[in-house]
């Protein structure tokens, strides 16, 4: 049986390990595809916006613009959202009315993107143009983000479509996390006086905090890598402009683009350039994440529920 | 079960050698935009000479290009000749020419939404490279309107929509504007993918046309085929000898007529904005990418073959499904030139 044991082990650990091997070699790839671009342009990949195959000048800058500000218009959105539909799943509802609605949020995570952008599509742009749009410009319009020719495609409608696909993650994860506290917690705070809100809010949300932040950082991750259904709605020029009306790009929408018709070695190589900083600014987000649970977990609450 | 496992194994195996025995297997890749005829020639190729089987993946012409020289498929597809240096650089990698065979003809059609505006507008080749570089920004415009009287056009500011993604219909749009404008040409130029001074994207022509019927006051280009196969409204454009000519299959055919006169022996030509009357001047050849030297002689025969009976009997098969026919001067052109196939 001890054979048994160390086949299991081994077995398990090369599994585990393919994960990390997987990893490297993706950056080894993307690192050795953009020779070219990375000698020739150097760091200015990062800071200049011209994006022009035809005169072989590549510039990442509108894309990473494009990218952060989709997904941060999506977590505007979908973070208020969906925690509080967790909460309200976790604590306030019935539990049938719990399951019925959790099998329905694990529907919609599971929609194909290409869904979620026909919807953006044929329902989101047609709405922004003509109501939603106009009516910010009128009410907060002195905002320069709010500013400029209404398009419908764009910045903002490709952060709701995405903060409309992120927000399962969101209830999921989070709801699952607040149903994992355990009851001696809420039954404490009850017993000390505080009502059903306030156990709620100051004591069981607190505690699955770490979870929560988990579930955040797997809607964001989403977020920066969608490709389908941003390219459907975001407008697909690469500019940068103070206005969230404005039409813009992101990184995987581009490539998703340009990779199958691009000729020339420096222009393909670009583009395998802009995966790799795709890549780099997962890998940031993520750093910061794990740093910002382990700074907020350390107020005695439990971290790693998730 | 191991026995029936075994019998499906060696069933799988001998299936496997019969089928690879059966047919000579031709792989190639490339233009999407003739991949609905191609796929057509192939099957049909296929029924008529069982022995050859010709694998078609449309991945794109930069691809395409990319995979011929790669030496990965046969042969190659493009909507966009290859220029200098990819010559050079196949030739440096296989000691071998890469030649180019005109299959058939597309062209790229302007489309637009001015609410009120009904009926088909004309556009000169000022007014579309004006409209596209960002200059001429509203629909009442002179340059326009000059070519549209009686036409009530509004004050309203153009919003221009182009591909997303790199296509060639992009590229025949652009190398017609680089073309009848030395701005266009400086500053923009011609490819599958440019550097657009003005506008938003919309991916494939399905994506493009969407964006222009939701948005008022847009203008876009689409693949002709696609506009007549989906009942969209185009507009015409002024061709070199002064007409205005509203696409459609005998203007394209008519010029490629026009320019195989002064055709190169390669057939790496642009036709926009050919001179002649009746030329419809945004069209374009799109081509195979055949390898001038084969080390597999049977392979060789076999894509000779081919592209014989694409030059005559496959030519049949082009107007049904909306691209315009090689014209004879350049399918007798091209028939010597399949000697260069070695």
């Amino acid at each position: 049986m001890r054979e048994g044991d160390e086949i299991a082990r081994l077995i398990t650990f090369l599994f585990a390990a393919s994960v990390v091997l997987v990893t490297l070699l993706l950056v080894f790839e993307l690192w050795q595809g953009s020779i070219l671009p990375r000698h020739k342009f150097g760091f200015n990949f990062f800071r200049t916006s011209v994006w022009d195959p035809i005169f072989d000048q590549f510039g990442a800058l509108p894309f990473i613009y494009g990218t952060l500000v989709t997904a941060g218009v999506a977590l505007v959105i979908a973070v208020p959202l969906g925690i509080g539909a967790a909460i309200f799943l976790a604590e306030l509802a019935p539990a049938r009315v719990s399951d019925t609605l959790e099998f329905f949020i694990d529907l919609l995570a599971a929609v194909p993107s290409v869904i979620y952008g026909l919807l953006g599509v044929f329902i989101v742009v047609p709405l922004m143009r003509e109501y939603i749009q106009p009516a910010l410009k009128n009410t907060l319009g002195f905002l320069p983000l709010f500013q400029g020719p209404v398009y419908g495609v764009g910045l903002l409608t490709a952060g709701i479509v995405l903060a409309i696909m992120v927000i399962p993650y969101i209830i999921s994860v989070s709801r699952e996390v607040l149903l994992s506290v355990p009851r001696d917690q809420r039954e404490a705070a009850l017993s000390l006086g505080s009502t059903r809100w306030e156990s709620t809010w100051q004591v069981v949300v607190p505690f699955a905090r770490g979870g929560i932040m988990g579930s955040i950082f797997l809607a964001l991750a989403r977020a920066l890598g969608e490709t389908m259904a941003v390219t459907m709605v975001i407008g697909n020029a690469p500019v940068i402009s103070a206005s969230l009306f404005s039409p813009g790009d992101s990184i995987a929408s581009v490539i998703a683009n340009q990779f199958t018709e691009a000729t020339g070695d420096l222009y393909l190589q670009s583009l395998i350039e802009l995966g790799l900083v795709l890549f780099l600014i997962t890998f940031i987000l993520n750093g910061l994440a794990r740093l910002l649970i382990v700074a907020t977990s350390q107020k005695g609450s439990a971290m790693g529920n998730a | 079960m191991k026995r029936i496992a075994g019998i499906l194994l060696i069933t799988i195996a001998f299936a496997g050698v019969l089928w690879a025995d059966n047919a000579l297997l031709i792989n190639g890749a490339g233009a999407t935009f003739p991949y609905p005829i191609y796929s057509k020639w192939f099957a049909e190729y296929h029924k008529a000479n069982g022995a050859i089987e010709i694998n078609y993946l449309s991945v794109g012409s930069g691809a395409g290009i990319k995979q011929v020289t790669d030496g990965t498929v046969d042969f190659g597809a493009t909507d966009g000749p290859m220029n200098d240096d990819q010559l050079k650089a196949y030739r440096d990698k296989h000691g071998a020419p890469i030649l180019h065979f005109p299959t058939v003809l597309g062209a790229a059609v302007p489309t637009y939404n001015i609410p009120g505006v009904t009926t088909s507008l004309n556009f000169t080749p000022d007014a579309l490279a004006g409209i596209f570089l960002g200059r001429i920004s509203k629909w009442n415009d002179p340059a326009i309107a000059n070519a549209n009287k009686g036409v009530n056009l509004p004050a309203n500011d153009i919003i221009v929509i182009h591909r997303s993604e790199g296509s060639g219909t992009t590229y025949i749009w652009t190398d017609y504007l680089s073309k009848v404008s030395t701005d266009w040409k400086d500053k923009v130029g011609k490819g599958t993918a440019v550097n657009w001074p003005v506008g938003l994207g919309g991916k494939g022509n399905e994506g493009v046309t969407g964006l222009i019927k939701q948005t008022p006051n847009a203008i876009g280009y689409v693949e002709l085929i696609y506009a007549v196969q989906n009942k969209i409204p185009y507009g015409a454009v002024r061709n070199a000898a002064g007409e205005f000519v509203r696409a459609d299959l005998a203007g394209v055919s008519a010029a490629a007529a026009a320019a195989s006169k002064t055709m190169p022996e390669d057939f790496r030509v642009s036709i926009t904005n050919a001179p002649g009357k009746g030329v419809y001047p945004i069209s374009s050849f799109t081509w195979l990418l055949i390898p001038g030297k084969f080390s597999d002689a049977t392979k060789r025969d076999a894509i000779k073959g081919f592209v014989t009976w694409m030059l005559a009997d496959g030519q049949n098969y082009a107007e049904t499904l909306s691209y315009a026919k090689l014209p004879k001067e350049v399918v007798d052109r091209e028939l010597k030139a399949i000697s260069k196939i070695q």
